[in-house]
């Protein structure tokens, strides 16, 4: 187990990159503690399985350094560098039985009989395979494989680091859960530091203390989930982390209030900077219904269970509120209370405003 | 899912009037050859299985039958683990794939009997390249139609060179629809090189080994118009292999009958090898 | 990685080796040929070809062999596709035993068939002509084909032939207009692989042609005997012969590898 540190990474798929759009890693500089559970989410194509290809050492990057516990590793072999990765597709080895599979990485190091059998058994009770363990691999279901693979990672005790490349990908819905759980607990049993890549907030956010959100080669922020919700540092983070996502709105700021569609709206704090595109965020659970306001008129509701999506329009401008127990009607003029401590400025798709340090509110 | 359709017999039809056509009446012609006696003037005497035991009690078949045995077992012995070193030698993408999977397959678009002449040539003891080569550079006294050993290493050599293509090709094709999640894994597992052969390559190769070791073991078995073209199954009887002994019986001796008798027992050598062998190449299978 | 490409260099070596020799011995004359050895032609001549292309002994027997493969080819396939729809496609009575009966087919030894083939073709007057050839090699290619096209059929999904049937498509404007082209790949390896196998294929040709429809290869170990030994036409004409499979190889390159490895076993 080890503190994983990214130092100045950057990685390009071509021998003479002309530009940072030729580089699917743009410059990451991240560290990460020793026994933490971490997702890194993006879209696909955000370089997320590049960097963890770095990580396990199947790729070698083209700039920077990665530093396990403060030694350099870059030029280590997969081997070398004592890590585990589970893969998109569980990757089992066929002809082997169960036990076979989890023993395969403690034979190859040439770890003593009684040993191997100790960890398989460990491993196997941890995992719920013990019934299954003189099985042959090949037969079993994908979410059983999927578990083999794991176990094949945890079973080395000595592991740096595990990693999982989207690995719920093949499993059946009603599983997902069940497997996601497990991985949770064995988080806390292994205390291993684990990497979990996925394009899925939901698994990023229920598995990790902290993210890891990447696009296009550049990581937007990391924080833990609280975090990302509350205060999305980059308007990409407000949009793909929650459902809906933040409104983005057009706006002209003015020191801490912002002007929208001729409306004053109250911000956070104060603004820093000066110039850019500005534009005002706000996530759909921090607008509600109020008796004054912006005046905004109603033209979707949608009933999402625990609460209601509201569509509105303010001016020329389409957004999205979210009420608890009751709904305005379609067509219904009503206004909109934006809540202060969560209504920011983010110029150029980064936030720009500071929240105001104060007891009041 | 396939689902119950009865009607599916229109579509096969056609194959099956022109298989049938093709294998059923020669067929059905072939086993009465088997059981009848003729003297040439169109007049059969019922002969039982008279025949098939006669054949099957004599020496000049079960030569011929060892021999054939003993080539398909060298063959395979040497193309099948050649076949697979080759192929896992072989780049995996780019510019030079087509190019060795076009040149490797050049020898099996030669009409067989070219390939035997090929080869003759090919060996001739003064002109020949291999014949020059072997007896003027290396100084074997090499000359196949005198000396029964370097007729069957030719013969030999010339299969391997004519077919071990076969088995490159399947292999290459299984080896490449492994994804690379599996290499990776292996890496990181800390597995040997031999190992990765062991338990990732050969287990994803196992279906088209399959049907490369059936394919060359049939054809193999089958051979007829190569040995015969290079070495006429000499010297004496030393290269004479079932086929060849048989077309000989048939159409050099015109023993109908004898000849029937033996190409239903070829036939059913054959075909019980080959179910034999598929059997247990896919028992282990799941399902 | 250096090291590991020798074994495919070392072994095209020995694969071309003879194929060069046999070309590099068409451009020679016969007097150098019978001197002794040489490993390049001293003097350059192309009488070989000459006569190949001006006799029509010769020549004719090229075309010869490319009609029946051409025949049998476009036989085996119309005939092969849609058997192949049927077993990639539905359940019917008998159809496992119908498809190991076809390969045992390919099992069969062609010296087993030869002497009946030529009572058969010779009692429906076709002997001596290259529909009988052509139809003879489907005994062995037509199973070929509805085992490789099988296998491609049903790497496509069925839902397919659904939408097309629920947009109103008849049975054969289907078949024709959408799935024939989502399989092209599969009926050029197909394709390919009855040709080559005709190609190739030498004892039941011979057996079943004397003189209209006789191949260039048994034209040229015929000639080849009975004008003494003329080693220079006979590579000339040998080599020939490698010409149209090499053509039709390139064409398929990308998929050779495949054709095979999608059947099932």
């Amino acid at each position: 187990m080890a503190e994983i540190k990214l130092s100045h990474l950057k990685h390009s798929y071509f021998p003479a990159p002309q530009g940072p759009q030729d580089y699917a890693l743009k410059e990451i500089d991240v560290t990460w503690r020793d026994g933490g559970a971490y997702a890194l989410l993006g879209p696909s194509g955000c370089g997320k399985s590049t960097l963890l290809n770095i990580i396990s050492g199947l790729l070698t990057p083209s700039e920077g350094k990665i530093l396990f516990d403060g030694t350099d590793v870059t030029t280590e072999e997969p081997a070398a560098r004592n890590i585990a990765q589970v893969f998109q597709f569980p990757v089992i080895y066929d002809t082997m039985t169960v036990r076979q599979n989890l023993a395969f990485p403690l034979k190859n190091r040439g770890v003593a009989e009684a040993k191997v059998a100790a960890r398989v058994a460990e491993i196997a009770e941890m995992l719920d395979v013990t019934d299954m363990l003189d099985k042959r691999a090949a037969g079993l279901s994908p979410d059983n494989k999927q578990k083999i693979s794991m176990g094949r990672g945890l079973v080395r005790d000595d592991v740096n680091v595990v990693m999982f490349d989207e690995p719920l990908t093949v499993i059946d819905p009603h599983l997902k859960w069940k497997l996601r759980s497990k991985l949770k607990e064995l988080h806390q049993r292994v205390k291993a530091t684990m990497i979990y890549v996925t394009h899925d907030q939901t698994e990023a956010l229920t598995f990790a203390d902290e993210v890891v959100v990447m696009q296009e080669g550049v990581v937007v922020q990391t924080g833990t989930p609280v975090d990302l919700f509350e205060r999305p540092q980059h308007v990409f983070v407000g949009h793909f982390i929650g459902s809906p996502g933040m409104n983005v709105l057009p706006c002209e700021a003015r020191g801490d209030r912002a002007i929208f569609e001729g409306h004053e709206v109250a911000l956070e704090g104060p603004l820093a900077g000066q110039g850019g595109d500005t534009r005002l965020g706000i996530r759909p659970e921090y607008i509600s219904l109020a008796a004054s306001g912006v005046p905004a008129t109603v033209t979707k509701v949608a009933d999402v269970g625990r609460h209601f999506v509201v569509d509105a329009v303010v001016g020329q401008t389409h957004l999205k509120a979210i009420t608890e127990n009751t709904a305005p009607d379609t067509g219904a003029s009503v206004h909109l209370n934006f809540r202060r401590d969560q209504t920011r400025i983010y110029r150029d798709g980064w936030i720009a405003t500071e929240p105001r340090l104060e007891a009041a509110e | 899912m396939r689902t119950e359709n009865q009607k599916a017999w229109f579509l096969v039809l056609p194959v099956l009037a022109l298989v049938a056509f093709n294998a059923l009446v020669p067929m059905m012609t072939v086993v009465n050859y088997s059981v009848q006696e003729t003297f040439g003037n169109n007049q059969f005497f019922w002969q039982g299985l008279d025949w098939f035991e006669q054949i099957l009690r004599s020496e000049r078949f079960q030569a011929a039958l060892g021999r054939q045995f003993l080539f398909t077992a060298i063959i395979l012995a040497i193309e099948v683990p050649l076949g697979i070193i080759i192929a896992l030698s072989m780049p995996r993408k780019g510019f030079w794939v087509p190019v060795c999977l076009v040149l490797m397959a050049l020898p099996m678009l030669i009409p067989w009997n070219v390939v035997g002449a090929m080869w003759n040539i090919f060996a001739l003891p003064r002109i020949g390249m291999l014949g020059y080569f072997l007896n003027e550079v290396v100084g074997i006294d090499y000359d196949m139609t005198q000396n029964p050993l370097a007729a069957w290493i030719t013969v030999v050599v010339m299969d391997v060179w004519h077919w071990t293509s076969l088995v490159v090709l399947l292999c290459y094709a299984g080896l490449v629809s492994i994804p690379g999640a599996y290499y990776q894994a292996a890496k990181i597992d800390g597995a040997s090189a031999w190992s990765v052969f062991r338990y990732i390559q050969l287990p994803k190769m196992k279906t088209v080994l399959t049907i490369a070791i059936l394919l060359r073991f049939m054809d193999s078995f089958n051979i007829y118009t190569e040995p015969f073209v290079l070495t006429g199954g000499g010297p004496g009887n030393s290269t004479t292999l079932l086929s060849i002994d048989l077309v000989k019986i048939a159409l050099g001796q015109f023993d109908l009958g004898p000849a029937a008798a033996m190409s239903l027992i070829y036939f059913a050598i054959t075909l019980l090898v080959s179910w034999v062998f598929y059997v247990v190449m896919t028992k282990d299978d799941p399902r | 990685m250096k090291k590991r490409a020798l074994i495919p260099i070392l072994y095209i070596l020995f694969l071309m080796l003879p194929i060069y020799w046999l070309v590099s011995m068409s451009f020679k004359t016969t007097n150098e040929i019978l001197s002794g050895f040489s490993l390049f032609p001293q003097t350059f001549t192309l009488e070989a070809y000459r006569v190949i292309l001006t006799d029509p002994t010769w020549y004719c027997g090229y075309i010869n062999s490319i009609l029946y493969v051409s025949i049998n080819t476009v036989l085996s396939i119309a005939v092969a596709l849609p058997a192949a729809y049927a077993f990639s496609r539905y359940r019917f009575l008998g159809d496992k035993q119908l498809f190991f009966w076809l390969l045992t087919n390919r099992m069969a030894p062609a010296a087993v068939f030869a002497l009946p083939f030529f009572q058969l073709y010779s009692s429906i007057e076709l002997f001596d002509t290259h529909l009988a050839v052509a139809l003879a090699h489907t005994l062995f290619n037509v199973p070929l084909a509805v085992w490789i096209l099988e296998g491609f059929m049903r790497g496509i999904p069925k839902e397919l032939d659904e939408t097309a049937y629920v947009d109103g498509y008849s049975f054969p404007r289907f078949f024709t207009q959408i799935f024939l082209p989502n399989i092209k790949a599969g009926v050029g390896v197909a394709a390919f692989f009855c040709f080559m196998f005709s190609w190739v294929e030498m004892l039941l040709a011979k057996t079943l042609t004397a003189v209209e429809a006789k191949p260039i290869a048994a034209v040229m170990t015929r000639t080849a005997s009975s004008a003494g030994y003329e080693l220079g036409l006979l590579a000339a004409a040998g080599t020939l012969t490698i010409i149209p499979g090499a053509i039709v190889i390139w064409f398929v390159r990308n998929y050779i590898a495949r054709g095979f490895a999608l059947g099932r076993v």
